[in-house]
């Protein structure tokens, strides 16, 4: 009997600590999830306490000064920023993982370094840069950045998918007459699809989340972080949780449809 | 079948000069070859001779260094693969995964813009007894599923050429046998010209009309399977295509229409027509069921040449009992004796003649200081 | 019968290749995306290094005078020691604990989620699309003094600093740890993925323990990810400055706090850009002697 339990134990702990891990993930945004049920003002101070249920944010999310301006204007910034980081990453690493050139080892310093550099110095060198420069700060500024510091991750995810690519494919495509253009969008770009879709969603939340850069770099614009960062210092308004958790539920909702077609697969 | 072919027919394959080097390193050395239109070419031989690098030439997917490449009377050499009446069956089968079966299929006949291919790609699936799959993606197949739609996505563009680089090598020896019968059936049907590489001799021989055995990017002979078997070119032929028994020896003259052979200190001779080496060293071959087993010298019959030894083991395999005979100097003979029930075995330890007829016997040339015949690895076979 | 002799003059003469093989076609690839990095990466770091040598004593609005004043870097040094080294040492706690909850979190779904595989890798994804800053002003809620952690916490006795949990060095590092988690798990994950669960099975028909299955397998195959995710978490920690700042004082502030004040509010260019070039250098440092240590060349 106690055999057979610590086998059951034994068989089951990992998971478990992966379990717990994972809530230890999700405990934030149930916080939030409830903050946005609460029946409190603007300048309510933002504790659990004294709880009362409402309706009446999610009814209106933007219903605070500014906060859907900031919110479309980030939504923006990140397509922007995702749209050109994948389309330079991907040519990128197109070169990286097909060709053989001089300059590799260099090109890859390039890619890796802005990985190893913490935003605060990627964001005020930037700065520095356009204001040496007498660049207005904006939105252009914010994009420009955005796709300078998604472009690496871009890079490495796609290039990891290209590598795993059976290159004799290819090859097959041309015996069945399938020339180079042919051969690139019927049967390279599909199969690298899922990297360059998973190097946008990456893209596209580094972006639409990213303070740090942004904070340097915005001028007079104010992004959804930087209202939230705003409103940290002031009040915070309800409407903040009722975005926070619908974006989560959201893009929960968006890669679990994604996957559907993938868990059937699994099953049959 | 009634399908048109595009391109011209009466276009052999020719191959002239063909080298391939990777660096310092030559995997194809002044290839020449000429593969008839519609014949079924076996291309043999031991692991990293070449093979699939020359299938890779023909294919267009590597450059020659040197030497030119023909179709009839087009030179393809430098054309891009795709512009080449030619197909391959690749030997891990490269079926696109983000495609299903029918698509796969339809693949090279979309890419030349052929329209309403629905018909043909159901006739094909249907060529290779997969009708109802037409909507799976490969990796739901078998093995040997996926290695028919392989052949299928192929054969449907009726190519002048088709490439076979081992198409086989990873099914089970049933359904192996079974293949290469349908191989050969379409093969006729559709009268293509097959180039197919395989480690199996028993495979190219049973399928091919011509066998060429390459050794270190060269090939070494070819020709039809029962010319290749029944008098092998050379030591290396002799041993790859089956098994021979070799005897080292040198020429000592001859005698009307007989060539006179001495070896370990014996005399033989066989007929000048089986001979490919009039003088100097050479190798006189005999293959291991050609020889028979006779209990006494004065039991050979008249006419036979005749070693005697002993037998130090036997191995009963069914069909036939094969045995090893040790004769005075040494080096160990190999026989094979059919379980016709005739004759009854022989026990091992006893002393026994072996004999064959003169005509049974090859002469080969041999390189002055051999006296091992090349052996092929038998990992390469395996 | 043997193979046919040589057809003369055709070989040596190579043809004019149909289609020359491109070798500027790489390049053309990496043109757009490399500038990019050059002009809003590498220039602005080497202008960020000028800047650092600049006279302290101008001003953004009356200009800078270039007087290579490397006293910056051993100004920056010596007052803000205490804030590099809490940056790199919080970092480092933080790197561990992701380490240590990251790990079984990428072996279970890697290798014990089966079916639910991909659910489960979404549910770690699926936190970083709530901004982060929500996120971290709910850990504010939850290690508020009168919040469930600590009202527990007392119930149980356990003493805290002060008698409470937010405004501590804990509370920054949990914040630490939950932000960068998910960069700790998903190369772990992914490296994992790639583990033949075979190889596990196959040792253990060779007489391995589940430990030793564990420290002779499973971990050197992972080495990859660790020292990615290693990577990928203890930069953006040690630059981090939003969690000391929310759930922290200025006891607990690191070298970001600072540098972004220097930049922001204080408006003294050629110390902060001293202060972020030595982070960078430090980072840099520290990155490529733990690279060459682990041994994995092809990180990333
Ligand atoms: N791209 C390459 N670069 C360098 N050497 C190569 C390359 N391709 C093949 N070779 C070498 O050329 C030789 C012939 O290779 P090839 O693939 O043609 O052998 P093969 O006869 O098909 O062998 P197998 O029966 O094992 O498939 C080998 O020694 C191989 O190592
Ligand atoms: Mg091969």
């Amino acid at each position: 009997m106690l055999h057979r339990l610590r086998r059951w134990v034994a068989d089951r702990w990992v998971m478990a600590i992966g379990l717990i891990v994972l809530l230890y993930l999700f405990v934030p945004i149930g916080v939030v999830a409830a903050m946005s049920f609460r029946d409190a003002g603007r300048n309510a101070p933002y504790t659990l306490e004294n709880y009362k249920f409402t309706w009446a944010h999610w009814a209106d999310p933007f219903g605070a000064a500014g906060i859907g301006h900031a919110f479309w204007l980030s939504i923006a910034i990140a397509a922007l920023a995702t749209l050109g980081a994948v389309i330079l990453g991907t040519l990128m690493s197109f070169a990286l993982a097909r060709h053989s050139f001089r300059g590799r080892a260099a090109t890859n310093t390039l890619i890796f370094l802005p990985m190893a550099t913490p935003e605060i110095v990627m964001g005020s060198s930037l700065l520095a840069l356009f204001v040496a420069a007498g660049v207005q700060l904006g939105f252009w500024t914010i994009v420009i950045a955005h796709v300078m510091f998604c472009l690496s991750f871009v890079v490495v995810t796609v290039k990891a998918r290209l590598a795993g690519l059976d290159p004799r494919l290819q090859e097959a495509a041309m015996d069945l007459y399938a020339n180079e253009v042919q051969t690139f969008l019927r049967v390279t770009l599909p199969l690298v699809m899922p990297g360059i879709v998973a190097a946008a969603l990456l893209s596209f939340s580094l972006s639409f989340d990213d303070f740090i850069v942004t904070n340097f770099n915005s001028g007079s614009v104010v992004t959804f972080p930087m209202f939230v960062w705003g409103a940290s210092q002031r009040g915070i308004p309800p409407q903040i949780n009722v975005i926070g958790t619908a974006m989560f539920v959201i893009s929960f909702l968006v890669v679990l449809i994604g996957q559907i077609p993938n868990l059937r697969r699994r099953k049959a | 079948m009634s399908e048109q072919r595009h391109g011209d027919s009466g276009a052999d394959l020719n191959l002239v000069g063909v080298t391939k080097s990777f660096g310092a390193f030559t995997a194809v050395d002044d290839l020449s070859l000429t593969v008839p239109q519609g014949s079924f070419f076996a291309l043999l031989g031991a692991s990293g001779c070449g093979k699939t690098t020359t299938l890779r030439m023909i294919a267009g997917l590597e450059e020659p260094t040197a030497g030119r490449i023909l179709l009839g009377d087009q030179d393809v050499t430098r054309l891009r693969p795709y512009k080449r009446p030619v197909n391959t069956v690749f030997q891990s089968y490269a079926l696109f995964p983000h495609l299903n079966i029918s698509d796969n299929v339809a693949f090279g006949l979309r890419r030349r813009g052929v329209k309403g291919v629905a018909d043909q790609v159901e006739r094909m699936l249907r060529l290779v007894d997969l009708e109802s799959f037409g909507k799976r993606k490969p990796a739901q197949l078998s093995g040997g599923q996926q290695q028919r739609v392989a052949l299928a996505r192929a054969l449907i563009n009726h190519p002048q050429v088709l490439l076979l680089d081992e198409p086989l090598g990873a099914l089970d020896l049933k359904l192996r046998r079974q293949m290469q019968v349908e191989l050969k059936r379409i093969q006729t049907e559709v009268g293509i010209t097959f180039v197919h590489v395989t480690h199996d001799q028993e495979e190219a021989m049973t399928m091919a009309d011509t066998v060429a055995v390459m050794n270190a990017g060269k090939i070494e002979q070819l020709g039809s399977p029962v010319e290749m078997y029944d008098y092998p070119g050379t030591a290396f032929v002799a041993n790859f295509l089956g098994q021979s028994n070799l005897f080292a020896g040198g020429v000592t003259g001859r005698s009307g229409d007989d060539v006179l052979v001495e070896a370990h200190g014996a005399r033989f001779s066989l007929p000048a027509t089986r001979a490919r080496a009039a003088d100097g060293s050479v190798w006189l071959g005999v293959r291991p069921e050609k020889m028979h087993l006779a209990a006494a010298l004065d039991k050979v019959p008249a006419g036979h040449q005749s070693v005697t030894g002993i037998i130090t083991d036997s191995s009963y395999v069914g069909v036939s009992t094969q045995y090893l005979v040790r004769p005075a100097w040494g080096d160990e003979l190999t026989v094979f004796v059919p379980n016709s029930g005739v004759a009854a075995p022989l026990a091992v330890a006893s002393e026994v003649t072996v004999h064959w007829r003169p005509e049974h016997a090859f002469l080969l040339s041999r390189p002055e200081g051999q006296t091992v015949a090349p052996v092929v690895d038998a990992e390469a076979l395996a | 019968m043997s193979a046919l002799g040589h057809v003369g003059g055709s070989t040596g003469t190579p043809a004019k290749l149909e289609k020359p093989r491109k070798r500027w076609l790489p390049y053309l690839l990496l043109l757009p995306g490399g500038l990019w990095l050059i002009l809003f990466f590498a220039v602005p770091a080497i202008q960020l290094f000028a800047t650092s040598l600049y006279d302290p004593s101008g001003s953004l609005e009356e200009g800078y005078a270039m007087t290579w004043q490397f006293s910056n870097y051993a100004d920056a040094a010596s007052e803000y020691l205490p804030h590099f080294m809490r940056s790199l040492g919080y970092a480092a706690l933080t790197t561990v604990i992701c380490l240590l909850l990251g790990y079984p979190l990428a072996y279970a779904i890697a290798l014990k989620g089966g079916r639910w595989k991909n659910l489960l890798l979404i549910c770690v994804i699926a936190p970083f699309f709530t901004s982060f800053l929500i996120r971290t002003l709910a850990w504010k809620v939850i290690l508020s003094d009168n919040g469930w952690v600590v009202t527990t916490l007392d119930a149980l006795h356990v003493p805290l600093p002060d008698g409470r949990l937010l405004a501590t060095t804990p509370a920054v590092i949990a914040g630490l740890v939950y932000n960068f988690l998910p960069f700790m798990v998903l190369p772990l994950y992914a490296s994992l993925e790639k583990l033949d669960p075979r190889l596990l099975e196959a040792a253990g028909d060779l007489y391995a323990r589940p430990v030793a299955r564990f420290t002779r397998v499973a971990l050197p195959l992972s080495m990859p990810g660790v020292v990615a995710g290693t990577l990928l978490t203890f930069i953006p920690a040690a630059g981090d400055y939003i969690n000391a700042q929310l759930l922290g004082t200025n006891r607990q502030y690191m070298i970001g706090n600072v540098i972004q004040s220097k930049f922001l509010r204080v408006g003294d260019y050629p110390n902060a850009a001293a202060l972020s070039f030595t982070l960078m250098a430090a980072i840099l440092v520290l990155v490529f002697v733990y690279v060459r240590r682990a041994g994995t060349d092809e990180v990333l």
